[in-house]
């Protein structure tokens, strides 16, 4: 056996990938649409009667905010859904069995996550172009970020579904936790347009660094410096590994 | 020969407190069919997911082929292959794809004539591009077998293999593990359909209350706890046995028809011959005779109760 599973990592991966696959209206139908509406309604409807915003047509200015909300919600749902199915399916065990590290498990299970999500965010930019006029000064970054979000977003959700028992324990954190932070993380708006006191309360909204790190790849401006937007990230992922580390040393609702 | 499967003071309590096992010692040799009896709550499948992987041991050590499954747990779960209780499939996807991908999952390059060979094996080839969950209980737990075979393990483990399987299956499950057998794969399996363990173990293990209590050939079990038993079906039917037999261990059954004699199976003087003798001389007629041995199932009764 070599020192790495790769035949095992490629079979989990592959097997995630078929999923999105079998049920590719919901997985990327779904998404399209409601951005597409998001700009009907915020784009078209409301934005043709806002000013500019950082130089930026109203329109324009909300794509990177759409995808990055829909990098952080796909992420989540791909990933915890997972790794929770087959704990509730029981076919768990057979991960559990198998010759495989806990690390190699991850990385196959949020690399799949990760790849829909960055499918589905690129889909987005796409639909965009053709609504509003879209540029990216910074292409590198823009990679950079949407392929970090993804894939650390995918890892929180990774650890949301180890961590649910039951199908409304997964659904509450990205119900009542994240949507809220998406909404109120400068997606829509800058956070500049904000009274005081919610522009202080705002920049302890992680989100704010992402869309705001998202947002100056493509247009140059953002409502926090890029290298704190990459620190920010950098540091969330970090959080993650370091709780499933924890996780997979225990045990914990895995083994008992 | 070195032992393939080695558990030593192997313990186990659950969060909860209660304790599952107390300090097992196995060994299991190369080729051999194990068979671990219990009755439901013995400890059975905490041992058996113990060792694969499942659930995480309190104190000891276990070794598979030399590997120890803690450290060196690639080596060790690379050669095991497990057959849960319980049917747990992901019902999406197809036969042929689910086998594969256990076989990738175990670090295994593709190989489809060897699948093929196994989804044949299992009659399942004519359904490989069919979806789980359109395929019935009994074909489910086929693809759970070939799942559990397709990397080609050295062990097999088989949790309660037959439990509420058809006669089919039964059969067709029972020459699979011989075949295995034949290639050299250890089976180890859990039953309390005892017969089983009977005709097709090499040796038995029982385990109750999380003890293994005796670990024994099946022959030698057989023939050192082993009873046999003349029945006699009598012309007239009995009230009470007479007088004349008090000396004797019988028992009345069928109604007063049938006289049961229980004797050690290996006792050098049986004594059916003086029974006979004397049941002729009280003059006792009897229209049968039939003599039997006891099953395993008797004798882990016996051994249970007696707190072995």
């Amino acid at each position: 056996m070599s020192v790495v599973n790769l035949p095992g990592m490629w079979a989990i991966y592959r097997a995630e990938m078929a999923r999105t696959r079998r049920t590719v209206l919901q997985s990327v139908a779904t998404p399209v649409l409601t951005t597409v509406l998001y700009f009907i309604v915020f784009g078209t409807a409301i934005g043709s009667r806002m000013h500019q915003v950082g130089g930026v047509g109203y329109g324009a200015f909300i794509v990177p905010g759409l995808i990055m909300l829909t990098l952080l919600t796909q992420g989540i749902s791909n990933a915890s859904i997972a790794i929770y199915f087959p704990k509730f399916t029981k076919t768990i065990f057979e991960l559990l069995s198998a010759p495989i590290s806990s690390l190699e498990v991850v990385l196959a299970y949020v690399g799949a996550a990760a790849t829909k999500s960055i499918m589905i965010g690129l889909i987005i930019l796409v639909t965009a172009t053709f609504f509003v006029p879209v540029r990216i000064m910074h292409p590198g970054w823009m990679i950079a970020f949407l392929v970090l979000t993804a894939l650390t977003f995918s890892l929180f959700g990774f650890l949301i579904g180890i961590w649910a028992e039951s199908f409304e324990q997964l659904a509450i954190v990205p119900s009542l936790v994240v949507t809220p932070l998406t909404f109120l993380g400068g997606a829509f708006y800058s956070i500049d347009m904000l009274p005081q006191p919610w522009r202080t309360v705002s920049l302890f909204n992680p989100v704010v660094y992402l869309v705001s790190g998202f947002r100056w790849s493509f247009y140059g401006v953002g409502d926090v410096g890029v290298g704190i937007s990459l620190v920010f990230i950098l540091a969330f992922m970090a959080l993650c590994l370091a709780v499933l580390w924890w996780i997979f040393r225990t045990g914990y609702r895995l083994k008992p | 020969m070195s032992p393939v499967l080695s558990i030593s003071a192997v313990t186990k309590t659950y969060k909860s407190g209660q304790t599952a096992l107390h300090a097992i010692d196995l060994a299991v040799e190369k080729g051999e069919i194990f068979a671990l009896l219990g009755p439901n709550g013995a400890g059975k499948t905490t041992l058996i997911s113990i060792i694969c992987g499942l659930v995480s041991m309190t104190s000891g050590r276990i070794s598979v082929d030399g590997h120890d499954i803690i450290t060196d747990y690639r080596a060790a779960r690379g050669i095991i292959g497990l057959v849960p209780q319980e049917i747990s499939l992901d019902i999406f996807a197809t036969v042929e794809n689910t086998v594969q991908f256990s076989r990738g999952l175990f670090g295994k390059s593709a190989n489809p004539a060897y699948i093929e060979q196994i989804l044949r094996d299992l009659s399942l080839w004519e359904k490989r591009g069919a979806r789980v969950n359109e395929l019935s209980g009994g074909m489910k737990r086929r693809v759970m077998i070939a799942k559990a075979l397709s990397h080609e393990p050295d062990i097999l483990f088989l949790d309660e293999p037959t439990a509420g399987v058809d006669v089919n299956l039964r059969r067709d499950m029972w020459d699979l593990v011989r075949r295995l057998r034949d290639r050299g794969v250890t089976v180890i399996l859990t039953t309390h359909y005892l017969e089983e363990a009977e005709e097709m173990a090499d040796r038995v293990g029982v385990i109750d209350r999380g003890r293994l209590v005796l670990v024994e050939e099946t022959a030698t079990l057989m023939r050192k706890m082993g009873k046999r038993r003349l029945s006699v079906t009598m012309q007239q039917r009995m009230t009470a046995i007479p007088p004349a037999l008090s000396g004797w261990p019988l028992r009345l059954e069928a109604d007063g028809e049938r006289l049961v004699y229980e004797f050690d199976a290996n006792a050098p003087d049986t004594g059916m011959p003086l029974l006979l003798r004397e049941l002729a001389a009280a003059g006792i007629d009897y229209k049968d005779l039939e003599t039997g041995r006891s099953s395993l199932e008797d004798i882990f009764v016996g051994l249970v109760e007696s707190g072995v």
